[in-house]
C-alpha cells in the first residue's frame, strides 16, 4: 500500500495556503494531520495531485483558553494535546473525553480535533460535544474570514458547509454556562479504535432542578450528527426524572435515522439511541446539580 | 519532485532525499536500513510501525517522510544503541516471557516507552489503553503488560539510586 505521487506544499501562513488552494484547483487537499487523507490516498478512494499541509503555519496549533472568550482551539491541535490539556480538562471534560476518545495513542498524536470535525463522518467522536457545547468554526477564505457555528457546518457524509478555497483555521467553544452539565457516550464493536456505532452527546442546564435547556446530539444514526429537538422538548421545562429521561431516550430514537451497515443493525443503532440519551441526560444532570452552589 | 530533509534518528543526523509520496516507515526501512521498524496494515491501526517523533509515539506509516523535516524520532534501534546492552523494556519483554512471533514487539516497546516517559508508575488499566493502538495476533497481552509493569517498576528502582 503505497501512496501515488502528489505535489507537497507546506505554507507558512494561512493567506498562502489560501492561495495554493485557489492555484492548485479544487482536486488538491488540505491536510491537518493526515491520518484519516492518507489512509483514504492509500485505499485509493481519493486521488489528490496536491497536498497541502497546515502542519507549518506558526501558532495554528495553539489551544487558548480565556475566562470571558472561552476556549479557542487551532486546526493543527492535536488530538492529544486536547484531551489533555488542564484547563480543557477543568472546564471543558467532555471535550478532553471526546477527543481522547477517537481512535488510539499513536493516531491522537498525529490527529487534530479540527481535522476530525473537518473529514465530516457522521459517527466522529468529536462533533456531538462540540455541536452541543455551541462552537463556532472560524473560517478564512478567499472572501476573508466567517464564523459559522458548528451545528450548521455538517451538509452530508464527507460535506461541510466550506466553500472552495475556504479553511477552518479553529474552533472556539464557549464557556460552558453557570449550572450546566455535559456528557458523551459513544458505542462501537471493539470499543476502541474503531469508528462508532452510535453516539450522543448533551449539554444541560439546570435553574434549580429545572431542566432550563438542553442541546442533544445523535452520532452515527443519520448523514451527519443529528439534533435531538423532540428529546430536548420532551426534557425542557422539567425535572430530569427516571421517567422524562426514558421518554426522552424513545423520542430522540423515534427521530434518528440509522442505517444498517458493518458497525451495527438500524434495530440495534435505534435501541441504543435510547439507551445512550437517557445515559447522557442523566450524567448531564449529575454533574449540573453537583456544579450548584449550595 | 523530491525533498531533501534533514532529521535526527537515534541521535544520529541523516540528510535524505524524499519523494512527498514516501511515508517515514518507508525511508526509515529503506534508505536508512533501520528495519526493525515493522510495517504491518499501513492504515494505522496495528501499531507495528510505532516510532516515536519529538517524544510522541507516531505511526511511521501514516506520517510522510517531508513532514519529519527537522524532527527527533526514535526508533527501536535506538533503545539499545550499543547493540549489545539492551533497555530495561527489552529485558523485561525477554524475561516475562512477551515475546512469540516478535512482529509487534518493537511497536510495542516504543508505546511502551512513550507510557512510561509520561507516566513512571502507571496502572494495568494504564498500560491496556496505552497498548489500545498495538496489536499483537499471537495473543499475548497478559505478558506484554507484565513486563511493562515490571519495566517501569525496574526503571523507578534505578532512577531513585540516582537520587
Amino acid at each position: 500500500m503505497r501512496l501515488s505521487k502528489f505535489d507537497f506544499h507546506a505554507p507558512k501562513t494561512i493567506s498562502e495556503a489560501i492561495e495554493l488552494l485557489q492555484s492548485k484547483g479544487p482536486d488538491a487537499r488540505l491536510m491537518a494531520g493526515g491520518t484519516d487523507l492518507l489512509m483514504k490516498m492509500k485505499h485509493g478512494a481519493v486521488k489528490p495531485p496536491c497536498l497541502i499541509s497546515l502542519k507549518s503555519v506558526p501558532g495554528l496549533n495553539a489551544i487558548r483558553f480565556d475566562e470571558s472568550a472561552g476556549l479557542t482551539i487551532g486546526a493543527t491541535a492535536l488530538l492529544s494535546e486536547v484531551a489533555e490539556h488542564p484547563d480543557i480538562l477543568r472546564h471543558y471534560p467532555t471535550v478532553a473525553q471526546a477527543a481522547r476518545a477517537t481512535a488510539n495513542v499513536q493516531v491522537r498524536n498525529m490527529g487534530t480535533v479540527v481535522g476530525n470535525l473537518c473529514n465530516a463522518s457522521p459517527a466522529a467522536d468529536n462533533p456531538p460535544i462540540h455541536m452541543a457545547m455551541r462552537a463556532v468554526v472560524l473560517i478564512e477564505g478567499p472572501g476573508g474570514k466567517r464564523e459559522l457555528p458548528l451545528d450548521e457546518f455538517f451538509r452530508g457524509p464527507g460535506v461541510t458547509a466550506l466553500l472552495p478555497a475556504e479553511i477552518v483555521t479553529g474552533l472556539r467553544v464557549p464557556r460552558m454556562p453557570v449550572n450546566a452539565g455535559t456528557a458523551y457516550h459513544s458505542l462501537s464493536a471493539r470499543g476502541k479504535l474503531d469508528c462508532n456505532a452510535v453516539g450522543a452527546a448533551v449539554m444541560l442546564t439546570l435553574k434549580g432542578k429545572i431542566c432550563e435547556d438542553v442541546r442533544l446530539f445523535i452520532s452515527a444514526c443519520g448523514p451527519t450528527p443529528l439534533r435531538g429537538r423532540k428529546a430536548e422538548e420532551m426534557v425542557r421545562g422539567k425535572e430530569l426524572t427516571e421517567e422524562i429521561a426514558a421518554k426522552a431516550g424513545a423520542e430522540a430514537a423515534e427521530e434518528s435515522l440509522p442505517i444498517t451497515d458493518l458497525r451495527a443493525s438500524a434495530d440495534y443503532r435505534t435501541e441504543m439511541v435510547a439507551v445512550l440519551t437517557r445515559r447522557v441526560l442523566k450524567e448531564a444532570c449529575q454533574m449540573a446539580l453537583t456544579s450548584q452552589p449550595a | 519532485m523530491k525533498h531533501v530533509i534533514t532529521l535526527n534518528v537515534n541521535g544520529d543526523p541523516y540528510t535524505v532525499s524524499v519523494d512527498p509520496s514516501q511515508t517515514l516507515n518507508e525511508v526509515l526501512r529503506e534508505e536508512l536500513n533501520l528495519t526493525g521498524v515493522k510495517l504491518g496494515c499501513g492504515s494505522g491501526d496495528c501499531g507495528a510501525c510505532t516510532v516515536l517523533m519529538d517524544g510522541r509515539a507516531v505511526s511511521s506509516c501514516l506520517t510522510l517522510a517531508v513532514e519529519a523535516e527537522g524532527k527527533d524520532i526514535l526508533t527501536v534501534e535506538g533503545l539499545a544503541p550499543s547493540g549489545e546492552k539492551l533497555h530495561v523494556i527489552q529485558e523485561e519483554f525477554i524475561d516475562k516471557g512477551a515475546i512469540q512471533c516478535g512482529f509487534c514487539t518493537a511497536g510495542m516497546e516504543m508505546s511502551a516507552l512513550h507510557l512510561l516517559n509520561k507516566n513512571p508508575s502507571p496502572t494495568e488499566t494504564e498500560i491496556r489503553e496505552a497498548l489500545s493502538g498495538n496489536l499483537c495476533r499471537c495473543t499475548g497481552y497478559a505478558k506484554i503488560v507484565e513486563a511493562i509493569s515490571s519495566a517501569a517498576q525496574r526503571m523507578n528502582d534505578a532512577s531513585e539510586r540516582n537520587q
